[in-house]
């Protein structure tokens, strides 16, 4: 098991039991794509609407990385915490991101240049670590 | 979390109703050899003991879009080790320990995408195990450098025998490192990311 947060009330949704081929099939409905473009493992996601919806299209871990998701947390951050494939969460991310519930950031393309600010940035973050 | 006007740059663009500011979340790859120090480089200078992800991954969507129809999906599952640097609310400095098997070259390439920059750990023991990763980031493009993690019992090499030997080219920082030590971590992240930004600004007229 991987790192989950301190609170074991965000471990009961991972049955361990049920396997890891099964579960994340079933969390997305036989799905393997998500239905928006491609979600880097750093692409950060927020959530926008914390009273997450009834609604019988969410399961317990789409509201899982809603609530995770009050402070931003990159896909990886979360199939960690989750404890699932970062594929099963793209696509759980797609189904909130379709309901409002989320934004995610844009992943980064090969030709974005970062700019000279955001290396200055993280020079000086290092250095003062 | 504070909202704000759209603005410029990939990292300000949010879908969703509300526009939202997130960090910009930037990438290093940590790679080499197997047992060289990578998962214990990633654990000694991020804010948290290193996180697992695993990447489920098809022979689709890797490199080459092969559009041929039949789909011979052969799936593999690659567990990848992670942390993460919070730098001020801005950014977010996420180190990727690479696998490292040569067959994940795959995975490799989609880590790589959007990276900052690669640190290659050599292991003075078995120099020869960071070789397919100084290719892989030569060819690539991506700005690296080359770190010595020295083990005790180890020969010692001087940094002009190892720039040698991984047949470096001059420009090619080469640090040595104790990958156990925060503040060896540290300084090897540093010399990366000056490396990346000099390489970046000799670049910039065809950036433009
Ligand atoms: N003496 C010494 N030992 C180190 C150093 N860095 C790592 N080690 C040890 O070397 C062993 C392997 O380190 P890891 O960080 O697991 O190496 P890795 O590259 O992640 O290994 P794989 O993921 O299996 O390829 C561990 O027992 C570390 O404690 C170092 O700088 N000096
Ligand atoms: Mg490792």
């Amino acid at each position: 098991m991987t790192h989950l947060s301190d609170d074991p009330s965000e471990e009961q949704w991972i049955d361990d039991e049920a396997g890891r081929i099964v579960r994340p099939y079933v969390m997305t409905r036989g799905r393997t794509e998500p239905s928006r473009g491609r979600i880097d493992l750093i692409t950060l996601v927020v959530t926008l609407n914390p009273a997450t919806p009834v609604d019988p299209g969410l399961g317990p871990e789409h509201h899982t990385i809603v609530r995770l998701c009050e402070r931003p947390l990159s896909v990886a951050e979360i199939a960690a915490h989750l404890d699932l494939p970062a594929g099963t969460v793209r696509v759980m991310l797609g189904d909130l991101v379709d309901r409002g519930l989320i934004a995610i950031q844009e992943p980064a393309r090969e030709t974005d240049v970062l700019d000279l600010e955001t290396y200055k940035a993280v020079l000086n973050g290092l250095r003062t670590l | 979390m504070d909202s704000v006007r759209s603005d410029s740059g990939p990292a300000a663009r949010a879908n969703g109703a509300a526009r939202t500011k997130l960090p910009t979340a930037i990438k290093i790859l940590i790679a080499g050899g197997f047992g060289a120090g990578k998962t214990t480089m990633v654990g000694s200078v991020s804010e948290t003991r290193p996180l697992r992800t695993e990447e489920t991954l098809t022979d689709r969507g890797v490199g080459v879009d092969d559009l041929s129809g039949v789909e011979e999906k052969k799936t593999t599952t690659v567990a990848m080790d992670f942390g993460r640097i919070s730098i001020g609310d801005a950014h977010v400095l996420y180190l990727f320990g690479t696998p490292g098997q040569e067959r994940f070259w795959f995975v490799w390439d989609e880590l790589a995408l959007g990276a900052m920059g690669a640190v290659v750990i050599a292991d003075t023991r078995r120099l020869a195990d960071c070789f397919p990763s100084v290719d892989y980031f030569e060819r690539r493009g991506t700005p690296f450098v080359v770190a010595v993690n020295c083990f005790e019992g180890a020969r010692r090499y001087d940094l002009d025998e190892i720039r040698m030997a991984l047949d470096l080219g001059p420009a090619i920082p080469v640090v040595l490192c104790d990958a156990r030590q925060r503040e060896s971590s540290k300084n090897v992240l540093v010399a990366l990311v000056q490396h990346a930004m000099q390489t970046r600004s000799t670049k910039e007229p065809i950036a433009g």
